[in-house]
């Protein structure tokens, strides 16, 4: 372990990004966990100044700076209404990888992330089990959400009305895909991420069956890994980097005109982070730059490349939309994924806030859950007051954590993928 | 490790609401000034107005610094604490306690956000017209504190011209009820009036009674361009001299405007030396005159383009442009420091050409935009404060920029507030004698000093 001046040192390579906050305190009007408790460690002004503070070697509480850095959604809301423009998402996440190689990254999150996700298959196997056994552990509470709860009180599990673990994931329903551009003329790369793979292959499903129906070609290689996200928030840029270079190794064998994800946490990761954040093989940077340019969220692909449009007639559920943080505050995409909506007929109604971040934040869930359902109540209360009877957003982690949200309230609202709600329209008309 | 007075003001607020952490204080330790900060002993939270007024005599017995702060925006230092003194939070102290449609006024606890009780009145039919640039985040309480300005001082006035009332805490915990809910009220001392712009130095803020007004029925905004800031100050003059008061008239320097459209790409004349941004509101039949007044002005005083917003959009692009006027600016430097010495609006073109002066004698970057109806100029120095050479220019620039501020007939500070940062400039605007006389006030109000030392009087 390296000492305070060591530290404080590291930090310091930060300062011509941390000297540009000018302590206005604009972030407090937009910050989702400040909203809840008030306090200035909790929002990024306070969160700069300290790292600041470190740096200056002005604190020496280390342990309690990394603390409060972690009460943190990574929404990236501050950074997008910044009116100074800090570029707050960079130095939080190189912060945080400061702090983990100053404190070590704990045995939970060793064994996460390095022992599961940088081995795929370990992880396939271990949720694959865990699908088959997980009905002895819980218990149904929303057929309609398709919710569950713990029968017994496991600490990670707490109260939480969780979707299961699918009975079977996508890279089993799709071991890997192939095909030739279509119609269209198009070939896309299809990524698939952890949550849609495991808990909601469906959404992965509708999205294959609209590509399919557009006439566009699909890449889909098996074997592939986690985007990286949860190891680099944690700081863990080691396993972060063997996770880019293994989704590398299966894409660049391909040939393809874009990569689309239906996770907008994936793809703002894709897009942004690996080519800001990889510190790993040289060779590898030209070409991870160039699939970042390429990489998609489905909507965005959908409107914008084949001109999908709103449908005259609405039909169809009566559906409010939920902006993921990843989408709109990362990658400023919000039209795209509400005209896919109306795309699929459906009557869309606008909620209170729907651009404000749901409270899931990832890790952040796991480790300040009080604090996530707070933030997860309020949208929940929005998404009632809609007075839709489903909520559609483009995010699987949100969908997660609303589902949660909802199955507490027995709000009798569905949570769907907007490229769900597009796929069933496909089917209607045919 | 917990100290006895932090149980006793725990006792009071509940363990939550105080925080006795290094983490914690250092997040209390500045505020927006480009100051340095101070490290608070203890932060307290009180939820109720009881426990404030505890917090504060505590404080009193216990002869502790005591800095009231709302949402930390204060660009003059006001709410950087005393070192060692205690940091007192109002956002715990944040409803509307009562908003009267038939008597137009708001009652309303410190810590209440400025564009929640705008929204409010809004909300029933009524108008709340201060607008400072923090608005979004800015506390009712810390806006009284510091009389705080806005974009709508020309026609609409600032803080000063809304508070019907304030209910105080003195250093011995005893409330003190000044003014009223009525629109008259001659009983007595003013002591609201004394309140306002007081900083914290005075007393501790409970309660406030804001007056509110009916909304204008339409407005037109438009935007012309020059070709010297000179024509477009007077014009300014001019359109004031017409006899006509629009509610926001914004100036915008050459350099403001090509950093606008760096940052926007909104189409704004990068080539322009000054541009003016007008709003005209009120009854329809006046705004269509008021405004075909103003634009005649305008182009008999040179403007070389003018438009008139015809849509909601075109109208937002507008205020869009002055929106961006600080983020644009603020982007180009790690360090930018807003100045708000204001002049009597007849001196704009002077003030403008000191400012053009000082930029060029300590060879500094000064973009100017600002309020310029009201005289109310934000020269804007770009600068980085680890560049220690560049920084003594930057600090002989705002002594100057002071000094010719108040040579014009001037004043230190238009809306931002005095606090640390200008106290010692002070006694160039008054005299000894009146800092004199405030002082004793001051030591007579509160004997152990306790209530925000060091701001305004030093």
């Amino acid at each position: 372990m390296a000492n305070l001046q060591q530290l404080a040192q590291m930090f310091k390579e930060l300062d011509d990004q941390l000297v540009s906050c000018m302590r206005c305190g604009m972030c407090q009007a937009v910050c989702p966990v400040f909203a809840q408790t008030g306090r200035e460690a909790d929002v990024t002004r306070g969160k700069l100044a300290l790292l600041d503070g470190l740096a200056r070697e002005m604190l020496a509480d280390p342990d309690g700076v990394n603390e409060k850095l972690n009460r943190c959604l990574l929404c990236g809301t501050c950074q997008s209404n910044c009116p100074s423009g800090v570029r707050i998402m960079d130095i939080f996440l190189k912060a945080r990888a400061i702090m983990t190689g100053y404190f070590g990254l704990s045995k939970t999150k060793q064994v996460i992330f390095r022992g599961m996700l940088a081995n795929p298959r370990l992880f396939n196997a271990l949720t694959g089990m865990g699908a088959t056994f997980q009905g002895l552990f819980t218990k149904k509470v929303d057929d309609m959400l398709g919710s569950s709860c713990a029968r017994f009180n496991a600490p990670l599990v707490a109260d939480r009305h969780f979707n299961t673990l699918a009975a079977t994931p996508l890279h089993r329903i799709v071991p890997q895909l192939d095909t030739p551009a279509g119609a269209s003329g198009l070939r896309v790369a299809f990524f698939t991420g952890c949550v849609i793979d495991k808990i909601f292959p469906h959404v992965g499903e509708a999205a294959l069956k609209v590509l399919k129906e557009k006439g566009v070609g699909v890449f889909l290689p098996s074997k592939q890994a986690c985007c990286g996200i949860p190891a680099l928030s944690s700081g863990d840029g080691t396993t972060f980097d063997k996770l880019v270079a293994m989704n590398m190794h299966r894409f660049m064998s391909g040939e393809f005109d874009y990569l689309l994800t239906t996770c907008a946490t994936c793809t703002s990761t894709i897009k942004e982070l690996w080519p800001q954040m990889f510190k790993g093989d040289p060779a590898l940077r030209a070409e991870i730059k160039e699939l970042a340019d390429k990489t998609m969220d489905i909507s965005q692909f959908l409107v914008d490349i084949l001109g999908v449009q709103e449908a005259e007639v609405a039909n169809g559920k009566k559906v409010t939309y939920h902006d993921p943080c990843h989408l709109k505050n990362s990658l400023a995409i919000t039209v795209q994924p509400r005209t896919m909506i109306k795309a699929a007929g459906c009557t869309f109604q606008e909620m209170r806030e729907a651009g404000s971040c749901c409270g899931c934040g990832g890790s952040f869930n796991v480790a300040h859950y009080d604090l996530s359902k707070k933030i997860g109540t309020r949208k929940a209360e929005n998404i009632i007051n809609s007075g839709m009877d489903t909520l559609a957003t483009s995010c699987p982690a949100c969908m997660l954590h609303i589902t949660d949200m909802l199955s507490r309230k027995n709000a009798g609202i569905e949570v769907k993928h907007v490229i769900e709600l597009y796929a069933d329209s496909i089917k209607n008309e045919g | 490790m917990k100290t006895a007075i932090s149980k006793e003001f725990e006792a009071i607020v509940g363990e939550t609401n105080v925080m006795a952490s290094e983490v914690d204080r250092h997040t209390y330790s500045y505020d927006a000034a480009v100051l340095d900060s101070e490290m608070p002993s203890l932060v307290v939270r009180p939820e109720n107005s009881e426990a404030l007024g505890k917090t504060v005599k505590l404080c009193n017995d216990n002869g502790l610094p005591l800095t009231v702060r709302g949402a930390g925006t204060n660009l003059s230092g006001g709410t950087i604490p005393h070192p060692g003194g205690v940091v007192v939070l109002t956002n715990g102290l944040n409803r509307i306690l009562e908003l009267n449609e038939e008597d137009m006024y708001a009652v309303v606890e410190p810590g209440v956000v400025t564009t929640s009780l705008a929204t409010e009145a809004a909300a029933c039919g009524l108008f709340y017209p201060p607008d400072p640039g923090s608005q979004a985040v800015s506390t009712l309480g810390g806006n009284v504190a510091e009389n705080a300005g806005g974009l709508r001082g020309l026609k609409y006035g600032v803080t000063k011209d809304y508070v019907m009332g304030v209910d105080f805490w003195d250093v011995n915990g005893n409330l003190v009820k000044t003014g009223s809910r009525t629109v008259k009220c001659a009983s007595g001392y003013n002591l609201a009036g004394l309140m306002v712009g007081s900083e914290g130095t005075l007393g501790v803020f409970d309660k406030l009674i804001l007056k509110l007004i009916p909304p204008p029925k339409t407005s037109r905004s438009m935007m012309a361009i020059f070709s010297s800031m000179k024509s477009a100050s007077e014009t300014v003059s001019a359109i004031i001299a017409a006899k006509i008061v629009p509610a926001t008239l914004e100036i915008m320097d050459n350099f403001t405007i090509r950093a606008v459209e760096n940052f926007r790409h909104a189409g704004l004349p990068t080539e322009a030396a000054a541009l003016l941004l007008i709003e005209v509101d009120g009854h329809p039949g006046q705004v269509e005159e008021d405004a075909v007044r103003v634009e005649q002005i305008c182009r008999e005083h040179g403007a070389s383009k003018l438009k008139v917003a015809s849509d909601a959009a075109e109208r937002n692009a507008v205020w869009q442009a002055r929106r961006d006027a600080l983020p644009a600016l603020a982007k180009l430097k790690p360090t930018c420091v807003l100045e708000d010495a204001t002049v009597p609006r007849s001196k704009i073109p002077a003030m403008i050409q000191a400012l053009d002066e000082i930029s060029q004698k300590f060879a500094l970057t000064i973009g100017t935009f600002g309020h310029a109806g009201d005289g109310n100029l934000h020269p804007t120095i770009l600068t980085d404060k680890r560049d220690h050479k560049e920084w003594q220019r930057v600090e002989k620039a705002i002594d100057e920029i002071f000094n010719r501020a108040l040579e014009l007939g001037g004043t230190l500070s238009g809306e931002h507030g005095i606090g640390l940062a200008k106290a010692k400039y002070m006694v160039l605007e008054t005299n000894s004698g009146t800092l004199d006389y405030c002082r004793r006030m001051k030591s007579v109000l509160d004997p152990k000093g306790i209530l925000n030392p060091g701001k305004i009087i030093g």
